[in-house]
């Protein structure tokens, strides 16, 4: 039995389709993320799965149980929200336990419940203080005590960290992932940031356009990402998009990107030899682009090229270097040793195994 | 700068004038004036003699069953009626614009329309016994016990859609995602309205209570228009009686005391409300 499973959901406003039939399978302490540009619909259909908002069509399962026409109380969820939400007027205890109170469960229950919570988050010195008097980590808490408060089936977390500073995000990230893995809840999570996606999620869903774009893994969306639009969005750099024609040469198969003088040839694994003769995207990571001396993981064969500079931006940890290739601009990840100017020629190593092609028609990934 | 030119010229104007007037009537209160302004310095005469008046002390005891009558029924009123138009209903424009359109008509229209609906021979006392029900009574205008309560009626009938309008925007600024949390927390309508809406609204609720309590302490025309503070005086309120003292009886001395009187319990009213104000600044400022 899955814990939530959307068959078909449809949402319009008007004559505005939102959400163009999605369908979701999430099995028991998964933790999903939506994620997705502004305007996606990913919000939308996190108010779906609450109750918060009707859906225009299809059906939403609960733990095997049908919630359509279910109050968002008794769908048993909890949700996390970006501005926390907690109750002004109340204390941090009463914030917690306002859940129990209109479930009527007796006020014994109650306190050991709020001790229960306060100890796994380590708010405990709190609880007699008001929201006003909490920081934005501090609120945060609270709002995942009140959350995990009543042991649901299903938690919601719709942006909960876009309103902390950078530094509190990276350790909220952790903590969130951390609880995660002690209490196994099973979590839907929405996000615009691809970063807390790939690090917190056991499954991602890309939104766009009202449509999951592909429902896979951190590794397969970034290493396989189903279209160009996956390709672009995950991944900070974002995956290199170059046109290319597929040949076979007496050598194997090659990627040829650009026309005439500037043309590179660039070698694919043999398997990629029954694309040959096909005008395709070719889609490279940042990181396979590197200085001349890195070796990559495998130990494939390798290729080198010199490729004009055009720009260089160093982050400390790593220089990210916009360079020509075939004509076309591309981003590689060098080491922060490597001295590169603008206009300076360079001599970079390709990791071609890592390769995706993509249909420059439709977008999809073809190899 | 021109701007600043313009915006202090008028406003020096209008802040001498308040402070000159005040001035001269906190001075004429202190002096023997009767018909006309006179220099000769009595002390606290006037305020002793005002205070011994049963007119006063009628008005001071009317201007508390009036004050808490008006100020409570035109809150709770409001309230209800916002949050009745705040379930999001169809033709919220039309109600909300009928609710506040009272607000847009003078207190003396007020007085007079209300003075025909309650006099027992034409308005709705007689409506009902021509009806058929003979035995029918709604004569509060003409019983001195009730007749304060006619007044507590129209001036809710004409303030409800102010307070409204000002609770209703209190209403839609409460923040979504609070109501939400809510409704998973499940929160059914009365407690989401007790213990969440309502708490955050208490800034507004405090506004728009010092706006009516003081509308209250210097009602005159309702009455006027209305009862003409009869039946007999039953129904004075303290700006009655310095328009008395002053225009009718030629005592401009003790009208001002009234007055002054009058401007004491508007500062009992507005003194706490600052201070109220600039402490939640204080304590925004410090969080």
């Amino acid at each position: 039995m899955s814990a939530l499973s959307l068959k078909g959901i449809t949402k319009a406003f008007g004559s505005m389709p939102v959400l163009k039939g999605i369908d979701m399978e999430i099995e028991n302490g998964e933790f999903t993320v939506l994620v997705g540009p502004s305007g996606c619909g990913k919000s939308t259909l996190l108010n779906i799965i609450a109750g918060l908002e009707p859906a225009t069509g299809g059906t939403v399962e609960i733990g095997g149980r049908i919630v359509n026409d279910v109050a968002p109380k008794d769908r048993n969820i909890a949700m996390v929200f970006q501005t926390y939400a907690l109750y002004p007027s109340m204390t941090v205890r009463q914030n917690i336990t306002f859940g129990l109170e209109c479930r009527n469960v007796p006020k014994r229950e109650r306190e050991a419940a709020v001790t229960r919570v306060a100890a796994l988050l380590q708010i405990e010195s709190l609880l007699d203080r008001k929201p006003s008097q909490l920081s934005g980590g501090q609120r945060q808490r609270v709002a995942m005590g009140r959350a995990l408060v009543r042991d649901p089936l299903l938690f919601l977390f719709d942006e909960p960290l876009s309103n902390l500073d950078a530094k509190l995000r990276v350790e909220m990230r952790m903590e969130i992932k951390q609880l995660h893995q002690r209490i196994r809840s099973t979590n839907v999570y929405v996000t615009h940031d691809q970063i807390e996606a790939m690090t917190m999620a056991t499954r991602i869903a890309v939104m766009h356009q009202g449509e999951v774009q592909q429902f896979a893994d951190p590794d397969t969306v970034y290493n396989r990402p189903a279209n160009l639009f996956v390709a672009r969005f995950m991944g900070a750099p974002p995956m290199n998009t170059l046109p290319a024609r597929i040949e076979t040469a007496a050598g194997g198969v090659r990627a040829v990107v650009g026309r005439g003088e500037t043309a590179v040839a660039l070698p694919l694994p043999a398997a990629f030899a029954a694309q040959a003769g096909r005008e395709v995207v070719l889609g490279l990571r940042p990181e396979c682009i590197a200085e001349e001396d890195r070796r990559f993981g495998h130990g494939g064969e390798r290729v080198t090229l010199e490729l004009p500079v055009e720009m260089t931006e160093p982050t400390g940890a790593e220089t990210i270097v916009l360079a020509r290739l075939g004509g076309e601009r591309a981003l590689a990840r060098v080491s922060p040793d490597v001295r590169l100017r603008s206009g300076d020629r360079g001599r970079f190593v390709l990791d071609m195994r890592r390769a995706c092609l993509f249909d420059p028609g439709t977008g999809a990934l073809i190899a | 700068m021109p701007e600043l030119l313009v915006i202090w010229g008028p406003l020096l104007l209008a802040a001498a004038h308040i402070v000159v007037f005040t001035a001269w009537t906190v001075w004429i209160s202190f002096t023997a004036s009767t018909l006309m302004p006179a220099n000769e310095f009595v002390g606290l005469r006037n305020y002793s003699s005002v205070l011994a008046t049963r007119n006063w002390k009628i008005a001071f005891d009317n201007l508390f069953v009036f004050g808490g009558g008006f100020v409570a029924f035109t809150m709770l009123t409001g309230l209800l009626l916002a949050i009745l138009i705040d379930q999001r209903i169809r033709g919220e424009n039309v109600l909300r614009s009928i609710f506040l359109y009272p607000m847009a008509v003078s207190f003396v229209v007020t007085g007079v329309v209300w003075s025909w609906l309650l006099n027992p021979g034409m308005g709705i006392q007689k409506l009902v016994n021509d009806f058929g029900w003979a035995g029918f009574r709604f004569d509060w205008i003409v019983d001195r016990e009730m007749a304060i309560w006619t007044i507590v009626l129209a001036g809710v009938w004409q303030a409800a859609g102010f307070a409204m309008a000002l609770l209703l925007a209190g209403l839609r600024s409460v923040e979504p995602d609070l109501i939400k949390a809510a409704q998973i927390d499940g929160a059914g309508p009365v407690r989401m309205y007790t213990r969440v809406i309502l708490p955050t609204l208490w800034p507004i609720m405090v506004a728009v209570l010092v706006i009516l309590l003081q509308m209250a302490i210097t009602t005159f025309d309702l009455v006027r228009a209305l009862t003409g503070g009869g039946p007999g005086i039953a129904t004075q309120l303290p700006a009655l009686v310095v328009y008395d003292f002053m225009f009718q009886r030629g005592q401009i001395g003790r009208g001002a005391a009234a007055a002054v009187l009058m401007f004491l319990i508007l500062l009992g009213v507005l003194v706490p409300h600052a201070l109220f104000k600039y402490a939640r600044k204080r304590r925004a400022a410090d969080a």
